[in-house]
Formats: C-alpha cells, sequence, structure tokens
C-alpha cells in the first residue's frame, strides 16, 4: 500500500500541492488526473521520493518513505517519466541494465543473471529485438516500451511486499497507435506481475482504459477520489476541465469513454 | 549481440592499457639527440659523466610521466564534465578552470613574483589557486539559484566566466613587457617541458584522489545521462554524485593544467574517440579515455620534440593539429 498523507509542497512561494492525501492499494492501477498545472507531476514525484514534501508524509506499507534507504526504494519502486533524452549513444540493453543498478554493490558490474533478467523484460515488453540498437534510434512508442523494461528489470527481484510503478503522462508524446500500445502493456504487465502502478495523465480516457480507480486532482487539491466508474462523471469532469462531456461505456472497448461536447457556462474552473 | 559488460572493459583497459605502456616505454627513446638506454640504465657509470642517463632522466622522463598524468586526467575530466553536464561538447576547460589558471599564472608572471612553497614554483602554484578560485566562483553561483547543483547555471557561470577572466588575462598582459609577453604566450599554448619531478610529484597526489572519485563516479554518470529525477529513482543520491563530479574533475583539471598550461584538445577528442570504439557505457569509457589520453598526448610530445629539432613545438599546437581534422574526418566518416 502506498499511501500520502496531507501532502503540501511548494515551487518557490508558488504552492503545487495543498493537503493532498490518497491510498493506492497494493495490485491496483490508479490515475491521478487533472488539468495542466494540476500538480499531477509534483504530486508522482512526491510519492516517488523525488521530491520531499513541505509537510505532511509519504509511506509504503507503514513505513515512511524519508525514513528507506534510496537504494531499498529503489529496488522496489520505478519511475517511468514523460520522456527520457539520453545524452549519449546507449544501446537499448545498457538502457534496460541500468535499472538492475540499485540491486548492485558500488562497484559491482552487472553478471549473467541481471543481463537474463533484463533480456526477459525487455522480451515482455516487445523491444527484445533491438538490444543492440542505440537507443536514440528508436521511435517514440519504442523508447517508451524500454523505458518501462528498464523499470520492470528495477522492480525484478523486489523484496516482500510486491513493487510500484510510477508513470509520468507515459502517453502524451505518443500518437494513437503507440498510445493503444503502452496502454495494452500496462495493462498485461499489472495481470501477470506483483506490480502495483500508479499513472499521471491528462488522457480520460486512457485513464477510464486502464486504471481501476482515479484520483482527480484540481489546483493541488483532490476534487475526487474512488472507482473509476464513480469518479468519471460528467459532473467532475465540468468541475475539472470546465467542459461538457458526455461520458459513457463504450461496449467494444469495455470501459467508459468521455467526449467532450462544450465548454461549460460560466467557464472553467481553473 | 553485445558481449558482456566485464569481458569488454577488460578487453578495452587491456587495449589502451598496452597502448599507454607502450607510449610511456618508447617515448623517452626518442628525440633529436639519440640515446642509448643500456648506456642509460648502466649503474656502474657515474650520473655526471652519462650523457645518455641525464638526457634519458633529466630530460624526457620527467616529461613523458607529465604527458601521460597530465593526458590522463585532461581526457577522463573531460569524460566527467560531458557526463554531468549531459553536453557531449563540454570540455575540462568549459567551466572556467583552465581560465581561472591562466589568470593566476598571468598574474605571476606579470609581478615577476618567484615566492616557492615546498620547493614548488611559483607559476603552477598560482595557476592551481587560480583555478581554485574560478571552481569555488561557479559552484557557489550554480548553488545561489538552487538547493541543488543546476547544471545549466554551472554551464552558463563557467562560460561567463571564461570570458571574464579572458578580459582580466588581456588586461594584465596589457602591463606586460614583451619578454613576459613571450613566457604568457608559451603557457597559455601549453607545454611539457616540466625538466623536474617536482611538479609531478605536486600534482600525483590530487590526481590520485580525483581518479579514486572517477572509479566510484563511472556508474553514477551512467545514470545521470538519463537525467537528473530518473537518476534518483534509481537509488543514487544525485547531488553527492554531482558535487564528486564537479570537484574531482575540476581538481583534476587544476593539476593538469598547473603542470602543463592549458592544452587544448585532449578533453573533447580522447573520450568522442574512445565512445566510438568502446560505447556509451561511462564505466569502459573513463578508465579508456584515460588510458587513450595518456598515450595520446606523449604521442603527440614526441610528435613536438621531433618535428622540427632543435626547436620543440609547444605540444598544446601538436594536439590541435593533429587532433582537430582527426576528429573531424571521423565526425564525417561516422555520419
Amino acid at each position: 500500500m502506498l499511501r500520502a498523507a496531507d501532502v503540501e509542497f511548494s515551487y518557490g512561494l508558488t504552492p503545487v500541492l495543498r493537503g493532498v492525501s490518497l491510498e493506492v492499494p497494493a495490485g491496483s492501477v490508479t490515475g491521478i488526473l487533472g488539468p495542466n498545472g494540476s500538480g499531477k507531476t509534483t504530486m508522482l514525484k512526491v510519492l516517488a521520493g523525488t521530491l520531499k514534501p513541505s509537510a505532511g508524509s509519504v509511506s509504503v506499507d507503514g513505513v515512511d518513505l524519508s525514513r528507506l534507504p534510496r537504494r531499498a526504494v529503489a529496488r522496489r519502486m520505478a519511475v517511468v517519466p514523460q520522456e527520457t533524452h539520453l545524452a549519449f549513444d546507449y544501446t537499448v540493453l545498457e538502457v534496460a541494465l541500468m535499472g538492475r543498478y540499485p540491486h548492485l554493490g558500488a562497484f559491482e558490474i552487472e553478471g549473467p543473471a541481471d543481463v537474463a533478467i533484463a533480456r526477459e523484460a525487455l522480451a515482455a515488453t516487445g523491444t527484445a529485438g533491438f538490444e543492440d540498437r542505440p537507443f536514440g534510434t528508436l521511435s517514440g512508442g519504442e523508447k517508451q516500451r524500454v523505458i518501462i523494461a528498464a523499470a520492470l528489470a528495477q522492480l525484478t527481484g523486489a523484496a516482500d511486499g510486491g513493487s510500484f510503478l510510477l508513470l509520468d503522462e507515459p502517453t502524451a508524446a505518443l500518437d494513437l497507435a503507440y498510445q493503444l500500445e503502452v496502454s495494452t502493456l500496462l495493462r498485461r504487465l499489472q495481470r501477470d506481475r506483483p506490480v502495483t502502478i500508479v499513472v499521471s495523465t491528462h488522457d480520460l480516457n486512457f485513464a477510464a482504459g486502464l486504471c481501476g480507480s482515479l484520483v482527480l486532482l484540481s489546483a493541488g487539491r483532490v476534487l475526487a477520489a474512488g472507482g473509476t466508474a464513480d469518479v468519471l462523471t460528467p459532473g467532475n469532469v465540468r468541475a475539472l476541465y470546465g467542459v461538457e462531456a458526455d461520458v459513457r461505456r463504450h461496449e467494444r472497448a469495455g470501459h467508459l469513454v468521455v467526449v467532450p461536447v462544450a465548454r461549460a457556462a460560466g467557464g472553467a474552473e481553473r | 549481440m553485445n558481449p558482456p559488460v566485464r569481458r569488454r572493459l577488460l578487453v578495452a583497459l587491456g587495449g589502451f592499457g598496452a597502448l599507454a605502456a607502450a607510449a610511456i616505454v618508447l617515448a623517452p627513446l626518442a628525440g633529436s639527440t639519440s640515446i642509448d638506454l643500456r648506456r642509460a640504465l648502466n649503474p656502474s657509470l657515474p650520473f655526471a659523466d652519462n650523457v645518455d642517463a641525464q638526457i634519458f632522466f633529466v630530460a624526457r622522463l620527467p616529461r613523458t610521466l607529465a604527458g601521460a598524468l597530465v593526458g590522463a586526467a585532461l581526457a577522463a575530466a573531460g569524460v566527467v564534465f560531458q557526463g554531468l553536464l549531459r553536453n557531449p561538447l563540454a570540455t575540462p576547460f568549459t567551466l572556467g578552470v583552465s581560465a581561472g589558471a591562466a589568470l593566476g599564472a598571468m598574474l605571476v608572471i606579470t609581478t615577476g613574483w618567484t615566492a616557492a612553497w615546498s620547493g614548488l614554483p611559483a607559476i603552477p602554484l598560482a595557476s592551481f589557486a587560480g583555478s581554485t578560485g574560478a571552481v569555488a566562483i561557479v559552484y557557489a553561483l550554480a548553488r545561489a539559484r538552487h538547493g541543488g547543483l543546476s547544471t545549466h547555471v554551472l554551464l552558463l557561470a563557467g562560460v561567463t566566466l571564461n570570458a571574464f577572466f579572458s578580459a582580466l588575462i588581456l588586461f594584465v598582459q596589457y602591463f606586460a613587457d614583451y619578454a613576459d609577453l613571450y613566457r604568457m604566450l608559451r603557457w597559455l599554448v601549453g607545454d611539457l617541458d616540466v625538466a623536474s619531478y617536482q611538479p609531478i610529484a605536486a600534482a600525483a597526489p590530487l590526481l590520485a584522489v580525483a581518479f579514486g572519485v572517477f572509479a566510484w563516479l563511472a556508474r553514477p554518470l551512467n545514470l545521470l545521462s538519463l537525467g537528473p529525477d530518473a537518476a534518483g529513482t534509481r537509488g543514487i543520491d544525485v547531488r553527492t554524485a554531482q558535487r564528486a563530479a564537479f570537484f574531482s574533475a575540476s581538481v583534476a583539471t587544476g593539476a593538469a593544467v598547473s603542470v602543463a598550461g592549458p592544452i587544448g584538445f585532449v578533453g573533447i577528442i580522447i573520450p568522442h574517440l574512445v565512445r566510438l570504439m568502446v560505447g556509451a557505457d561511462h564505466r569502459i569509457v573513463l578508465p579508456s579515455s584515460a588510458l587513450f589520453g595518456a598515450a595520446f598526448l606523449v604521442g603527440c610530445d614526441v610528435v613536438a620534440r621531433t618535428l622540427m629539432p632543435p626547436v620543440e613545438v609547444p605540444v598544446g599546437v601538436i594536439t590541435a593539429i593533429l587532433g582537430g581534422p582527426f576528429f573531424l574526418w571521423l565526425l564525417v566518416r561516422r555520419g
């Protein structure tokens, strides 16, 4: 269980998170939704321990995140950023192997078992055929799958209690086909592995298809939280984005879809 | 399919190590005057009567060792600065270390200050003090705007400080006489004419510490190339890694410049050549660059000493003349 309690965070004098509390049950897929500037990415960084909250706390299975050693956290929690640009020409396998670093001693070099884990992770994300290619030559979707593979390699061999995969707007830079690819991959991973997934996104339909529960953030505060069907309502979409939307179940897709129709009367609460 | 990192590392260390060892062994034998190595190493001959031994031990071996140390330091520092700044165009001199060192050296030359400390002459001391001052200013500026170390501010502050120090150097030079101006020019080009073991002995402990930190840094530098946030989520203390990279590479650069002046090109060409040969992994690139940098600078010094005897061309001229076109050819060939 990943839990945030009354988290506050500011960039300088600008408050970004104002008393955010949320719970992510083990094995679930939870989406953090909100318009641009609502604090989604900041919340994800606070959950990952990259940013320290100015007030409140984040805990993993009841233990305060700030009390856990960095490497111990890294063995249980991996983060996939929106985009990854490498400064140098690493191969795909080298990128995946970077996920094994938290499992190695200070001067230890990865062994055959680590290479096998990295290759298995590449295979799980459909990128095993690229392992010798420079990462920079891949398409956006392929890069994102390799970074997810590195995250899986990082989480393999995690200690008791399962692992956490945090993704920051993983489809924001991808076209429709790659969005579907990443969504399908994440659903399969959640089904096949003991991994808890938290994903921040502004794509309501992506979240509706992937997430069992949602947390809606508006101006750094929780607007609503709960099961996807309970939270993803026309009223909440209006309150969040200032947009009138149809929210319906799509039979072929098998999940809710949100179709924006018009700006809400009175404008957005943004 | 790529062989495992361990095997690639061993192959690279073996290859570049053999190259560096060959350069260090053979370089003292080359020069405008040919020497007999057996006679030079013959202990039964008095040193005062043994011209071969004098040339070998006094004239050539110190500058060969200096070349190896300086080449290794500049090449490795180049790798570390490029990794820290996530910028393949960074050099050991990008952050103002060499400009600070140059200002220190110019001030000593123009004021005629000759005071020595622990037997070390004033110019290397002043250049190291100048580089330390530049490092302190750049670090303070990069810390001022962020709690951590902003690599953007580091880069901008370094480039600006370089320009500022260059202006101060011109100002100092304006008041120098012709003899001092010539000494300044020679120093700024970069030269390995050390003629004693003292500067090497003084720089060696600093370089040993820097290289110790480099060994630990190799893996964090791989992660830093993903970006600081991503590196942090892989279990490293990003601030500690960035500070260690900045200070160790600065110390290595400052020590190298104090020995031989700001020898250009080694810190950028060697890391790039090595990456073309061994890939991007810093655990292989860093030690390989150090060894290749040592071999490269020692080799360039041999060319500098033998190109137009008895004149010795400053080695900084040779590194640029050899390095520049070769690097451009490699870039075009690769493209």
